[in-house]
């Protein structure tokens, strides 16, 4: 059982980065509601108040491990043009993608919506972070300030949807691969 | 007799700070919006943007985004510090920034906005 090296750390910028920060969504909202919801007389624990912050904070790292590891590890990979005469492209997928009108959106829609939405992600939770830090559950008489931080924690889901969602399919249509090969098992 | 008394509810903070994180994240978005269309639209903005010739525009694209994220961000949290701030406003011009910005990055209307 192998894998490349080029796959291996595509799988750790999709399901080891993204689809855990993906995961922590439902708690990230449930954190903020919660917490806000109860008001500033009702003080969570300190033990409470460290648990939510690096909760928080993970998510926001998280999200920049994703993006950074996508835009300057996996994406060079992926754009990287052939050499003159190159009939094999699987190992250029935006050139395999391209060569064929049946698959050519997978790049013009799909990875050139994926490269730009997802930045939108690290941005916004790392305001949400910095916000719920500085506030606490004193966001409860902040009304606007708590609709505006989960109105952007909806939309850092959205953009994470979108990049994950297709980057799973384009990852079906022309996976990244070469590198060295990693033998994980050994049958013997 | 108790001990303790209940402990007072803590000094409202201004919201100015939340403020300001909040729409520099919205400038930051917009921004981002702003360079990506500007780097599919314009052949020498594109190849301005390629500081990292391996991701291509892509690497200038996010690093002006940031860089004008960061930037507002420190402006504003200096000014807004002990202030404030009516949200409406902050929240309707984050709201409307956040919406061109998700625009911007969608490449249906960046092919329509050039075919103008």
């Amino acid at each position: 059982m192998e894998i490349s090296y080029r796959d291996l750390i595509t799988v750790l910028h999709g399901m080891g980065f993204g689809a855990v920060f993906m995961l922590a969504f439902s708690g990230a909202i449930g954190v903020l509601y919660a917490t806000s919801a109860a008001g500033p007389r009702v003080q969570p624990s300190r033990w409470e108040t460290r648990m939510f912050r690096f909760y928080l904070i993970s998510m926001a790292v998280l999200a920049w491990l994703t993006v950074l590891s996508g835009a300057y590890i996996i994406y060079p990979w992926y754009r990287a043009a052939p050499p003159e005469g190159t009939t094999d492209l699987s190992l250029y997928p935006r050139s395999l993608l391209l060569s064929s009108p049946l698959t050519s959106g997978w790049h013009e829609l799909g990875m050139e919506w994926k490269e730009h939405i997802a930045w939108f992600t690290p941005i916004a939770m790392t305001m949400v972070a910095y916000v719920f830090i500085k506030y606490g559950p004193q966001l409860a008489l902040h009304r606007s300030l708590r609709a505006a931080v989960l109105s952007f924690t909806a939309v850092a889901f959205f953009a994470t949807a979108v990049a994950g969602g297709v980057g799973a399919f384009l990852n079906k249509n022309a996976p990244v691969r070469g590198g060295a090969q990693i033998i994980l098992y050994e049958n013997k | 007799m108790a001990d303790t008394l209940p402990s007072p509810p803590p000094a409202l903070l201004r919201n100015g700070p939340g403020a300001a994180a909040i729409l520099s994240a919205a400038i930051g978005s917009c921004a981002f919006g702003v360079f990506a269309f500007a780097a599919d639209a314009v052949p020498a903005i594109n190849h301005a943007l390629a500081i990292w010739k391996p991701s291509g525009a892509l690497s200038g694209v996010s690093t002006a985004g940031i860089a004008v994220w960061l930037a507002v961000w420190f402006v504003l949290s200096r000014r807004w510090a002990s202030r404030d701030i009516s949200l409406l406003w902050v929240n309707l011009a984050s709201a409307l920034m956040l919406i061109a910005g998700l625009l911007l990055t969608f490449p249906p209307v960046m092919d329509w906005l050039q075919a103008l």
